[in-house]
């Protein structure tokens, strides 16, 4: 079906969930619009190096080879036969009355739709550590697209500290690279990791082959860490920025582990601008400990839109195959086109989400910590806000989140947000008493999501 | 091969790839076709930029153009994300704003 009556379905993202979503569009016959930040589909999870890179799938993945294969070859025959529209290397920076202003190479366009499927997928979800603004500092999946997607490690001896399936991941991938790495520390304990045996086990070979990486890691993994502070010097010199990480271990010891490079994460934190400007609604998830947005199980937000993986609910990448067919079948059941039949991945849904949020139990936000920092830690690296400042701002302005914002700047800086927004939101909780940071509202969305060149603005397309 | 020595950076893969030369504040540096800005950068030199809001100097964070730590400038004036963008042959980066601009 092409031609001027065909609706205009346009996809925001080319991971695992875009690309399945453009992949169940075209074959029903329609032609979506893929818009994409990346040079190549891919997301970060499956992210390809630049033309050029040689090393096979079989390092880059690993044991998902296989399936990053073979989303690359569907993306990539799905562009090449003219079945799907691919504009890589665009953000999608606004949305409004069904037209999205995308901007690359510092120009923008706006691109009109009539159905909307947002597969934005997820950031590394922070907690501030002191002296995380040190260079040489970085988030897990930085560390892990460095390596992928540029063949580099981010220091000569790396720390890595944070909780999630991506900590023991990139641990083990490092190593087998040829990096360095000194210690990884997991502030999660071995408790709640064992508590959450019973979810984990829907998925067998996963769960295994978590229990074998750490097997592997032996004697540099630390459950159940503080992490107290991050050593800097100087770092305006070469060899200035991190030298050490200091923590606690289990029992309690003060350890000091050398170091030049610190990679920090706790899981995943939604990326869900592009959903709030669209006006979907919110719900706090006290598994997951985020604002997530609501939808129905297909992925149905209303009004013509649609969400699909990470952005919706942290199911990772398998998760998002199956969300992306999804939310596309929902976009042509709304449409009055015929689809695939979705009862094999409902189910499959269920399943994946049983087990992320036995991930989530067993691998938690410290949010105990996060309330515990130091007056005069930074906590929005953008502008070097202390969590001293946001607690008297809590004070001052009252409990809630955008007013400590519009006060006191906390989620005002480049990144909007993104990566102090849950450690602000503990803070203030503390403040007003409240048990639950989804008690202190939610950040709203400001468009633009991404800084934009005024230049881009005065040129449009 | 491994990063040079004021590199933050450490090569442990593709290292077969065509050599580029740009210059980093004025000085004429070499990374490979392929790297990122910000790659290019890290290998040569510990940092990206200072600060605005802290004494300490800034080496990107998450690298998928989400945190905003990165941004640099071009000799020419245009501000660009080092971690987004591709090094090109003969590129002028600026780790600081030059003196004469206003």
């Amino acid at each position: 079906m092409t031609g001027p009556n065909q609706p205009r379905v346009v996809i925001v993202g080319a991971g695992p969930a875009g690309i399945r979503a453009a992949e169940t569009l075209a074959a029903a016959g329609l032609q979506p619009t893929v818009i994409d930040e990346g040079a190549r589909a891919g997301g970060q999870i499956y992210r390809r190096p630049p033309n050029g890179f040689t090393r096979p799938p079989e390092t880059l993945y690993g044991s998902q080879a296989a399936k990053a294969v073979a989303l690359h070859a569907a993306f990539d025959g799905l562009a090449a036969s003219g079945r799907i529209v691919h504009l890589p290397r665009h953000s999608v920076v606004a949305l409004a009355g069904g037209v999205l202003h995308a901007v690359s190479d510092g120009a923008s366009r706006r691109i009109a739709y009539d159905r909307l499927i947002l597969a934005t997928g997820a950031t590394d979800r922070l907690a501030p550590v002191p002296g995380w603004q040190a260079p040489g500092v970085y988030s897990l999946g930085a560390m892990q697209i460095a390596l992928k997607a540029q063949g580099v490690a981010m220091g000569r001896r790396i720390v890595l500290a944070g909780s999630g399936p991506l900590l023991t991941l990139l641990a083990t991938q490092l190593l087998k690279a040829g990096a360095e790495v000194a210690a990884v520390l997991d502030t999660a304990g071995l408790r709640g990791q064992i508590a959450a045996v019973p979810d984990l086990a829907v998925r067998p070979s996963f769960a295994l082959q978590g229990v074998a990486m750490r097997a592997r890691l032996g004697r540099l993994y630390h459950a159940g860490v503080g992490l107290e502070g991050i050593e800097a010097t100087d770092s305006g010199v070469p060899g200035g920025g991190v030298t050490a990480v200091r923590w606690t271990d289990a029992g309690g010891r003060s350890r000091r582990t050398a170091c030049d490079a610190a990679g920090l994460g706790w899981h995943l934190k939604a990326e869900t601008q592009l959903a709030d400007l669209a006006g979907c609604r919110f719900a706090y998830d006290s598994t997951w400990m985020q604002w997530l947005p609501s939808t129905d199980r297909m992925g149905r937000a209303g009004e013509g839109v649609y969400l699909a993986g990470d952005g919706l609910r942290l199911l990772g990448a398998d998760g998002a195959e199956v969300a992306g067919r999804l939310a596309a079948a929902a976009c042509l059941s709304d449409l009055g086109l015929p689809g695939p039949d979705v009862a094999v991945d409902l189910k499959r849904l269920a399943r994946l989400e049983r087990f992320a949020r036995g991930i989530a139990r067993a691998f938690p936000w410290p949010a105990d910590r996060v309330r515990a920092i130091p007056d005069d830690t930074v906590l929005c690296r953008c502008e070097g806000i202390t969590a001293g400042s946001v607690r008297g701002t809590a004070a001052y302005g009252g409990a809630e989140a955008n007013r400590v914002k519009s006060l006191g700047r906390a989620g005002m800086g480049r990144c909007q947000g993104r990566y102090c927004q849950l450690a602000a939101a503990e803070l203030i909780a503390a403040s007003g008493g409240l048990a639950q940071a989804g008690e202190v509202g939610r950040l709203r969305a400001q468009a633009p999501v991404r800084p934009v060149p005024v230049r881009a603005l005065l040129e449009e397309e | 091969m491994s990063g040079t020595a004021g590199g933050r950076l450490v090569r442990l893969a593709e290292t077969g790839r065509a050599r580029v030369r740009f210059l980093l504040d004025g000085e004429e540096r070499m990374a490979l076709a392929g790297d990122t800005v910000l790659t290019a950068i890290l290998t040569n030199a510990p940092a990206l930029r200072q600060a605005e809001f802290g004494p300490e100097r800034r080496a990107g964070f998450c690298l998928m153009g989400a945190c905003q730590d990165c941004w640099i400038w071009q000799e020419q004036g245009a501000r660009i994300r080092a971690c987004s963008t591709p090094l090109a042959e003969g590129m002028r980066l600026l780790t600081r704003t030059r003196e004469d601009w206003p």
